[in-house]
Protein backbone atom coordinates (compact mmCIF):
# COMPACT_ATOMS: atom_id res chain seq x y z
CA UNK A 1 0.00 0.00 0.00
CA UNK A 2 0.89 3.64 -0.65
CA UNK A 3 0.94 5.45 1.98
CA UNK A 4 0.77 8.82 0.19
CA UNK A 5 -1.99 8.29 -2.04
CA UNK A 6 -4.22 10.99 -1.26
CA UNK A 7 -6.19 12.38 -4.43
CA UNK A 8 -8.02 14.48 -2.04
CA UNK A 9 -4.54 16.49 -0.88
CA UNK A 10 -4.51 20.15 -1.13
CA UNK A 11 -1.11 20.16 -0.18
CA UNK A 12 1.04 22.36 -2.97
CA UNK A 13 -2.39 24.39 -3.65
CA UNK A 14 -2.91 28.21 -2.60
CA UNK A 15 -7.04 29.07 -1.88
CA UNK A 16 -8.68 32.23 -1.20
CA UNK A 17 -11.38 32.59 1.09
CA UNK A 18 -13.65 34.95 1.25
CA UNK A 19 -16.53 35.27 4.45
CA UNK A 20 -13.59 33.03 6.40
CA UNK A 21 -14.08 34.72 10.01
CA UNK A 22 -16.71 32.81 11.12
CA UNK A 23 -19.18 29.68 10.08
CA UNK A 24 -18.19 28.11 6.63
CA UNK A 25 -15.77 30.04 5.52
CA UNK A 26 -13.75 29.59 9.08
CA UNK A 27 -14.00 25.80 8.96
CA UNK A 28 -13.05 25.65 5.41
CA UNK A 29 -10.08 27.83 5.97
CA UNK A 30 -8.80 25.79 9.43
CA UNK A 31 -9.51 22.41 7.09
CA UNK A 32 -8.15 23.29 4.17
CA UNK A 33 -4.83 24.57 6.40
CA UNK A 34 -4.61 21.08 7.91
CA UNK A 35 -4.94 19.37 4.35
CA UNK A 36 -1.81 20.97 3.26
CA UNK A 37 -3.13 24.52 1.63
CA UNK A 38 -1.86 27.88 1.91
CA UNK A 39 -4.40 30.00 2.87
CA UNK A 40 -5.45 33.68 2.13
CA UNK A 41 -8.36 35.00 4.91
CA UNK A 42 -10.56 37.44 4.13
CA UNK A 43 -13.46 39.26 6.20
CA UNK A 44 -14.89 42.23 7.01
CA UNK A 45 -13.98 42.04 10.89
CA UNK A 46 -10.23 42.25 11.37
CA UNK A 47 -10.38 40.94 14.70
CA UNK A 48 -11.84 37.93 14.21
CA UNK A 49 -10.32 37.18 11.12
CA UNK A 50 -7.47 37.28 13.26
CA UNK A 51 -9.19 34.49 15.28
CA UNK A 52 -9.81 32.63 12.01
CA UNK A 53 -5.92 33.23 11.32
CA UNK A 54 -4.29 32.46 14.91
CA UNK A 55 -6.51 28.62 13.90
CA UNK A 56 -4.66 27.78 10.83
CA UNK A 57 -2.07 24.90 10.88
CA UNK A 58 1.36 25.51 9.04
CA UNK A 59 2.98 28.30 7.91
CA UNK A 60 2.82 31.09 5.36
CA UNK A 61 -0.52 32.46 5.13
CA UNK A 62 -2.11 35.91 4.55
CA UNK A 63 -4.86 37.68 5.87
CA UNK A 64 -6.75 40.58 4.48
CA UNK A 65 -9.70 42.82 6.03
CA UNK A 66 -11.52 43.98 3.71
CA UNK A 67 -15.36 44.91 3.13
CA UNK A 68 -15.83 43.15 -0.90
CA UNK A 69 -19.52 44.34 -0.65
CA UNK A 70 -18.36 47.62 -2.78
CA UNK A 71 -15.68 47.52 -6.32
CA UNK A 72 -12.89 48.90 -4.54
CA UNK A 73 -12.84 46.40 -1.78
CA UNK A 74 -12.90 43.78 -4.37
CA UNK A 75 -10.04 45.65 -6.23
CA UNK A 76 -8.27 45.96 -3.17
CA UNK A 77 -8.56 42.31 -2.05
CA UNK A 78 -7.29 41.03 -5.83
CA UNK A 79 -4.64 43.46 -5.79
CA UNK A 80 -3.58 42.03 -2.37
CA UNK A 81 -3.14 38.72 -3.80
CA UNK A 82 -0.81 36.35 -5.64
CA UNK A 83 -1.92 33.87 -8.25
CA UNK A 84 -4.14 31.09 -6.75
CA UNK A 85 -5.54 27.77 -7.46
CA UNK A 86 -8.79 28.27 -5.63
CA UNK A 87 -11.17 30.65 -5.14
CA UNK A 88 -13.67 29.79 -2.31
CA UNK A 89 -16.91 33.16 -3.06
CA UNK A 90 -18.50 32.13 0.52
CA UNK A 91 -19.06 35.42 2.58
CA UNK A 92 -22.86 35.95 2.91
CA UNK A 93 -25.59 37.68 4.42
CA UNK A 94 -29.03 36.77 5.46
CA UNK A 95 -32.73 37.95 6.38
CA UNK A 96 -36.29 37.06 7.01
CA UNK A 97 -38.79 39.47 6.11
CA UNK A 98 -41.70 38.20 4.33
CA UNK A 99 -43.19 39.59 1.14
CA UNK A 100 -44.47 43.37 1.77
CA UNK A 101 -41.57 43.97 4.43
CA UNK A 102 -38.82 44.06 2.05
CA UNK A 103 -36.27 47.74 1.80
CA UNK A 104 -34.78 48.69 -0.65
CA UNK A 105 -31.92 49.06 0.79
CA UNK A 106 -32.17 45.32 2.13
CA UNK A 107 -32.26 44.30 -1.31
CA UNK A 108 -29.03 46.35 -2.01
CA UNK A 109 -27.44 44.90 1.39
CA UNK A 110 -28.47 41.06 -0.07
CA UNK A 111 -27.44 41.54 -3.53
CA UNK A 112 -24.16 43.56 -2.45
CA UNK A 113 -22.51 40.96 -0.58
CA UNK A 114 -24.20 37.42 -2.16
CA UNK A 115 -24.54 38.10 -5.63
CA UNK A 116 -21.78 40.97 -6.77
CA UNK A 117 -19.39 40.58 -5.12
CA UNK A 118 -18.72 37.30 -5.87
CA UNK A 119 -19.14 37.91 -9.57
CA UNK A 120 -16.85 40.96 -9.04
CA UNK A 121 -14.37 38.70 -7.78
CA UNK A 122 -14.66 36.14 -9.87
CA UNK A 123 -14.62 38.62 -12.94
CA UNK A 124 -11.60 40.75 -11.53
CA UNK A 125 -9.25 37.35 -10.16
CA UNK A 126 -9.64 35.98 -14.06
CA UNK A 127 -9.29 39.23 -15.59
CA UNK A 128 -5.84 39.55 -14.14
CA UNK A 129 -4.60 36.13 -14.41
CA UNK A 130 -4.65 35.57 -10.56
CA UNK A 131 -6.52 32.42 -10.74
CA UNK A 132 -4.13 29.42 -11.92
CA UNK A 133 -5.00 26.90 -14.96
CA UNK A 134 -6.51 24.06 -13.41
CA UNK A 135 -8.17 25.94 -10.65
CA UNK A 136 -10.92 25.70 -8.89
CA UNK A 137 -13.83 28.14 -8.13
CA UNK A 138 -15.95 27.14 -5.08
CA UNK A 139 -19.52 29.25 -4.71
CA UNK A 140 -21.65 29.12 -1.07
CA UNK A 141 -25.20 28.83 -2.28
CA UNK A 142 -27.97 27.41 -0.24
CA UNK A 143 -31.09 25.26 -0.58
CA UNK A 144 -32.93 27.64 -0.17
CA UNK A 145 -32.78 28.25 -4.18
CA UNK A 146 -35.00 25.57 -4.39
CA UNK A 147 -36.45 25.05 -1.32
CA UNK A 148 -37.85 27.76 0.08
CA UNK A 149 -39.72 28.55 3.17
CA UNK A 150 -41.41 31.90 4.22
CA UNK A 151 -39.55 34.73 5.05
CA UNK A 152 -36.38 33.56 2.92
CA UNK A 153 -37.15 34.90 -0.70
CA UNK A 154 -35.00 37.56 -0.60
CA UNK A 155 -31.87 35.33 0.32
CA UNK A 156 -33.32 32.82 -2.17
CA UNK A 157 -33.09 35.28 -4.84
CA UNK A 158 -29.91 36.12 -4.06
CA UNK A 159 -28.73 32.21 -4.00
CA UNK A 160 -30.49 31.51 -7.42
CA UNK A 161 -28.96 34.33 -9.26
CA UNK A 162 -25.25 32.88 -7.50
CA UNK A 163 -25.95 29.57 -8.71
CA UNK A 164 -26.87 30.70 -12.24
CA UNK A 165 -23.74 33.16 -12.55
CA UNK A 166 -21.28 29.62 -11.56
CA UNK A 167 -23.25 27.72 -14.38
CA UNK A 168 -22.07 30.34 -16.69
CA UNK A 169 -18.62 31.12 -15.22
CA UNK A 170 -18.07 27.06 -15.18
CA UNK A 171 -18.82 27.10 -19.20
CA UNK A 172 -16.69 30.31 -19.74
CA UNK A 173 -13.75 29.60 -17.89
CA UNK A 174 -13.57 25.64 -19.07
CA UNK A 175 -10.98 26.77 -21.49
CA UNK A 176 -8.57 27.97 -19.35
CA UNK A 177 -9.24 24.56 -17.46
CA UNK A 178 -10.80 26.64 -14.27
CA UNK A 179 -13.86 24.68 -12.83
CA UNK A 180 -16.96 26.06 -11.08
CA UNK A 181 -19.27 24.74 -8.79
CA UNK A 182 -21.14 25.29 -6.00
CA UNK A 183 -21.92 23.95 -2.33
CA UNK A 184 -25.75 24.39 -1.22
CA UNK A 185 -25.91 23.83 2.30
CA UNK A 186 -28.95 23.07 4.28
CA UNK A 187 -29.04 24.78 7.89
CA UNK A 188 -25.87 25.04 9.35
CA UNK A 189 -25.28 26.04 13.06
CA UNK A 190 -23.07 29.37 12.12
CA UNK A 191 -23.68 32.54 13.43
CA UNK A 192 -25.52 33.48 10.04
CA UNK A 193 -28.31 31.05 10.94
CA UNK A 194 -28.11 31.24 14.94
CA UNK A 195 -27.10 34.67 15.86
CA UNK A 196 -30.54 36.62 14.87
CA UNK A 197 -32.07 34.91 17.25
CA UNK A 198 -35.22 35.88 15.44
CA UNK A 199 -37.02 32.56 15.60
CA UNK A 200 -37.14 30.48 18.88
CA UNK A 201 -35.85 27.64 20.39
CA UNK A 202 -39.05 25.42 19.29
CA UNK A 203 -39.05 26.49 16.18
CA UNK A 204 -35.49 25.77 16.13
CA UNK A 205 -36.30 22.07 17.55
CA UNK A 206 -39.28 22.02 15.03
CA UNK A 207 -37.09 22.90 12.02
CA UNK A 208 -34.37 20.20 12.95
CA UNK A 209 -37.21 17.50 13.02
CA UNK A 210 -37.77 18.31 9.36
CA UNK A 211 -33.84 17.00 8.45
CA UNK A 212 -34.43 13.36 7.77
CA UNK A 213 -31.22 12.82 9.97
CA UNK A 214 -32.72 14.99 12.59
CA UNK A 215 -29.87 17.58 13.15
CA UNK A 216 -28.03 20.54 11.29
CA UNK A 217 -24.98 20.27 10.00
CA UNK A 218 -21.54 21.29 10.91
CA UNK A 219 -19.62 24.26 9.24
CA UNK A 220 -16.93 21.39 8.72
CA UNK A 221 -19.39 19.48 7.07
CA UNK A 222 -19.22 21.66 4.36
CA UNK A 223 -16.10 22.39 4.07
CA UNK A 224 -15.28 18.73 3.34
CA UNK A 225 -17.06 19.05 0.78
CA UNK A 226 -15.67 22.19 -0.37
CA UNK A 227 -12.08 20.22 -0.32
CA UNK A 228 -13.25 17.68 -2.33
CA UNK A 229 -14.24 20.11 -5.05
CA UNK A 230 -10.70 22.04 -4.63
CA UNK A 231 -8.63 18.89 -5.12
CA UNK A 232 -7.68 16.86 -8.08
CA UNK A 233 -10.02 14.31 -7.41
CA UNK A 234 -13.29 16.13 -8.72
CA UNK A 235 -10.88 17.43 -11.89
CA UNK A 236 -14.50 16.32 -14.25
CA UNK A 237 -16.43 18.23 -12.47
CA UNK A 238 -17.36 21.29 -13.57
CA UNK A 239 -21.15 23.44 -13.57
CA UNK A 240 -22.46 21.33 -10.67
CA UNK A 241 -24.49 22.23 -7.57
CA UNK A 242 -24.35 19.83 -4.53
CA UNK A 243 -26.70 19.92 -1.73
CA UNK A 244 -25.79 19.01 1.56
CA UNK A 245 -28.54 19.18 3.45
CA UNK A 246 -29.25 15.97 5.74
CA UNK A 247 -31.86 14.68 3.07
CA UNK A 248 -34.27 18.55 4.08
CA UNK A 249 -34.77 18.80 0.57
CA UNK A 250 -36.01 15.44 -0.26
CA UNK A 251 -39.47 15.96 1.33
CA UNK A 252 -41.74 19.18 1.98
CA UNK B 1 -45.27 55.83 19.89
CA UNK B 2 -48.13 54.12 18.26
CA UNK B 3 -50.91 53.46 20.92
CA UNK B 4 -52.31 50.45 22.06
CA UNK B 5 -55.17 50.53 19.86
CA UNK B 6 -53.14 51.18 16.88
CA UNK B 7 -50.89 48.52 17.45
CA UNK B 8 -53.93 46.25 17.65
CA UNK B 9 -55.26 47.75 14.26
CA UNK B 10 -51.52 47.04 12.79
CA UNK B 11 -51.49 43.74 14.23
CA UNK B 12 -55.05 43.00 12.51
CA UNK B 13 -53.83 44.16 9.27
CA UNK B 14 -51.26 41.22 9.20
CA UNK B 15 -54.08 38.51 8.58
CA UNK B 16 -56.01 38.25 5.70
CA UNK B 17 -58.98 36.27 6.79
CA UNK B 18 -59.86 36.67 10.15
CA UNK B 19 -62.08 39.83 10.61
CA UNK B 20 -60.73 43.03 12.35
CA UNK B 21 -62.98 43.09 14.83
CA UNK B 22 -61.96 40.22 16.31
CA UNK B 23 -59.00 41.54 17.49
CA UNK B 24 -58.74 43.15 20.81
CA UNK B 25 -55.49 43.98 23.35
CA UNK B 26 -56.37 40.63 25.66
CA UNK B 27 -57.18 38.61 22.33
CA UNK B 28 -54.76 35.28 22.13
CA UNK B 29 -53.33 35.54 18.83
CA UNK B 30 -52.01 31.99 18.67
CA UNK B 31 -55.53 30.61 19.05
CA UNK B 32 -56.27 32.55 16.28
CA UNK B 33 -57.23 29.99 12.67
CA UNK B 34 -55.63 32.02 10.94
CA UNK B 35 -52.52 32.26 13.29
CA UNK B 36 -49.44 30.80 11.29
CA UNK B 37 -45.59 31.03 11.30
CA UNK B 38 -45.66 33.19 8.80
CA UNK B 39 -47.95 35.85 9.93
CA UNK B 40 -45.21 35.81 13.22
CA UNK B 41 -42.63 36.83 10.70
CA UNK B 42 -45.14 39.60 9.61
CA UNK B 43 -45.27 40.68 13.06
CA UNK B 44 -41.97 41.08 13.45
CA UNK B 45 -41.17 42.93 10.21
CA UNK B 46 -44.11 45.10 11.45
CA UNK B 47 -43.04 45.74 14.67
CA UNK B 48 -39.44 46.71 13.39
CA UNK B 49 -40.57 49.36 10.52
CA UNK B 50 -42.92 50.47 12.61
CA UNK B 51 -41.15 50.49 15.97
CA UNK B 52 -37.78 50.55 14.72
CA UNK B 53 -37.46 47.06 17.65
CA UNK B 54 -36.20 43.81 16.31
CA UNK B 55 -38.05 41.39 18.23
CA UNK B 56 -36.36 38.29 19.04
CA UNK B 57 -38.12 34.43 19.07
CA UNK B 58 -37.88 33.88 22.50
CA UNK B 59 -39.59 37.77 23.28
CA UNK B 60 -42.55 37.05 21.16
CA UNK B 61 -43.25 33.64 22.91
CA UNK B 62 -43.49 35.72 26.28
CA UNK B 63 -46.60 37.40 24.71
CA UNK B 64 -49.98 35.47 25.08
CA UNK B 65 -51.80 38.48 23.90
CA UNK B 66 -51.60 41.63 21.77
CA UNK B 67 -51.61 43.56 24.62
CA UNK B 68 -48.66 41.31 26.48
CA UNK B 69 -46.49 42.05 23.08
CA UNK B 70 -47.59 45.82 23.32
CA UNK B 71 -46.01 45.77 26.62
CA UNK B 72 -42.34 43.85 25.61
CA UNK B 73 -42.23 46.50 22.38
CA UNK B 74 -42.49 49.29 25.25
CA UNK B 75 -40.06 48.27 27.58
CA UNK B 76 -37.54 48.27 24.60
CA UNK B 77 -38.19 51.75 23.43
Amino acid sequence: MDTNYNPYSLSGKTILITGASSGIGKATAIECSRMGAQLIITGRNEERLQQTFDSLAGEGHQQIAVDISNADGVLRLVDGVSAVDCLFNNAGVSTTKPIGFIAENEIERLFDTNVKAPILLTNMMVKKKKINKGGSVVFTSSIGRYVVTPGNNLYAATKGALSAFMKGAAVELASKKIRCNAVLPGMIETPIMTGKGSISEEQWELNKQRYPLKRFGTPEEVAWLVIYLFSDASQFITGSEFVIDGGRSLSI
Amino acid sequence: MKTLEEFVALFAEQFDETDASEFAPETDFRELDEWSSLIGLSIIAMVDEEFGIALKGNDFRQATTISDLYEIIKSKQ
